[in-house]
């Protein structure tokens, strides 16, 4: 496919391995945040063809990864609801709630549809007046635009039976948490392309100045990744603290203002719960007060809502890059896709689900693996 | 969640007020909504998330990484040639 396969090819991939080798002289920890990036790493295996001295630290940016344990509960209680079409992205229907997920829910009656777009939830709604349509609008800022045109329309097409569970977040104040928390190792990022594509690389402008931290906005196909981590590499070798851009075929400084301008609109930024995590401020938005009668919080009484996490599951650890997925006790034990303890393991973009489809059951060095 | 998709505007129309379009993925196509890329034109490359249309796909960009990263292995190749020739003289 014309400006996949491009950035596939494997022999200018080794050209890059070759060049990061040639240019690394000590260990450096790298963050890449985006999810869609962890697993582009561990599918292709660049963790392991990259020199020992590069560790790469995979990030929070799983948006089903980190959507709190209780806004998952609400998900489970409205969509049970009677009259309610509850409609989500595929990956969020197998995210654990405190007792079942969004399948069980479904298998009980509950009417659950996944849906490829969120404007195909506004079309149910105008094929359904007498049914309540519910879309579960998460995702970072890459997904936003999409859930705010679908709230946007149904307002404009007066409709009364459309809500949304909001429960989005945001990525520069997940860099700030990382980068203000002792524990962090976290030597430069490697940035969400296209989160850069709505939001643009200028949000990244004070984080880089404040922290002195090397930022990389990178793509997602393997060159992409190398090309990111190889910029990186650079600049900590000598010193520098940059934004640099390694993804300008989809990201302009800018941005994407039409997308910025109806997010203005939509939504209103908050304090947001990070599954695993905790609160980070200002990390989310809301609907806001212009779009608050398409709050499905508000519209459905979902109250009392006792949130109770796997006492197994340590996947806020892995989220904060301080654990790699197979160093937890429970991955591939009581743990795997098909029984899992956190979104982590679940999500196509969750770090656990990466090691465990792609094998890494074990740690490189108790295989001997260089 | 954060995929995204390159394709080809191969179509573009007004729905219900909304800028829709066709975009070709070598060969499948979608409806996909291009409110958000209102210069696009048919034949451009977008990237797709969502059915949103989140960006023009800068081409000459495109071909100016790739043609940097050629550079970047010839540059290593025509190193290594010389070193080779250098040990062969040795």
């Amino acid at each position: 496919m014309k400006y996949l396969d491009e950035f596939r090819n494997p022999e200018i991939a080794g050209r890059l391995f070759d060049e990061i080798r040639a240019a690394t002289t000590r260990p450096w920890a790298i963050m890449e945040v985006c999810g869609g990036q962890t697993h582009s790493i561990i599918r292709n295996g660049i963790d392991q063809l990259l020199p020992p001295e590069i560790e790469l630290i995979h990030g929070p940016g799983c948006p089903v990864c980190v959507t709190p344990l209780a806004i998952i509960d609400k998900a489970l209680a409205i969509a049970a609801q009677p009259g309610v079409i509850f409609c989500s992205f595929g990956d969020m229907l197998r995210v654990p709630g405190s007792s079942k997920d969004l399948f069980t829910v479904k298998s009980e009656g509950g009417d659950v549809r996944i849906v490829y777009s969120p404007l195909d939830a506004v079309k149910l709604a105008q094929a359904h007046p007498d049914r309540e349509i519910v879309f579960f609008g998460i995702g970072f800022e890459t997904t936003a635009p999409a859930n705010a045109m679908a709230v946007f329309q149904a307002k404009q097409l007066g409709l009364r039976n459309f809500s949304m569970l909001v429960s989005h977040v945001l990525v520069p104040p997940a860099i700030t948490a990382i980068m203000e928390s002792p524990a962090t190792r976290v030597q430069a990022f490697l940035a969400a392309g296209h989160v850069c594509s709505v939001m643009g690389t200028w949000q990244y402008e004070p984080l880089v100045e404040r922290y002195d931290v090397p930022i990389v906005v990178t793509g997602f196909e393997p060159l992409d990744v190398l090309e990111g981590i190889r910029r990186a590499v650079l600049q900590l070798e000598r010193g520098d603290a940059r934004l640099e851009n390694a993804y300008a075929r989809a990201v302009s400084r800018e941005g994407n203002q039409p997308a910025q301008a109806m997010l203005a609109d939509v939504f209103a930024v908050t304090d947001r719960g990070w599954r695993g995590i905790g609160v980070i401020p200002q990390s989310g938005w809301r609907l806001s007060e212009r779009y608050r009668a398409f709050d499905a919080e508000e519209r459905f009484a979902v109250g009392d809502i006792r949130t109770q996490e796997s006492p197994l599951c340590r996947s806020g650890e892995v989220l904060q890059g301080l654990l790699k997925p197979n160093q937890c006790p429970a991955f591939g034990q009581q743990c795997t896709p098909r029984t899992p303890l956190g979104a982590t393991m679940v999500s196509s973009e969750g770090a656990c689900a990466a090691y465990y489809q792609y094998g890494r059951f074990v740690q490189a060095e108790e295989i001997g693996v260089q | 969640m954060c995929l995204g998709i390159p394709g080809q505007v191969k179509e573009i129309y007004e729905a219900g007020g909304v800028r829709m379009g066709v975009v070709d993925f070598a060969g499948i196509t979608k409806e996909i909504c291009l409110a958000y890329v209102p210069e696009i034109e048919v034949g451009d490359y977008t990237i797709v998330h969502v059915g949103f249309a989140i960006t023009q796909l800068d081409e000459a960009s495109a071909q100016e990484t790739l043609r940097l990263f050629a550079e970047m292995g010839a540059l290593a190749e025509e190193l290594q040639v010389g070193e080779e020739s250098q040990a062969g003289t040795a």
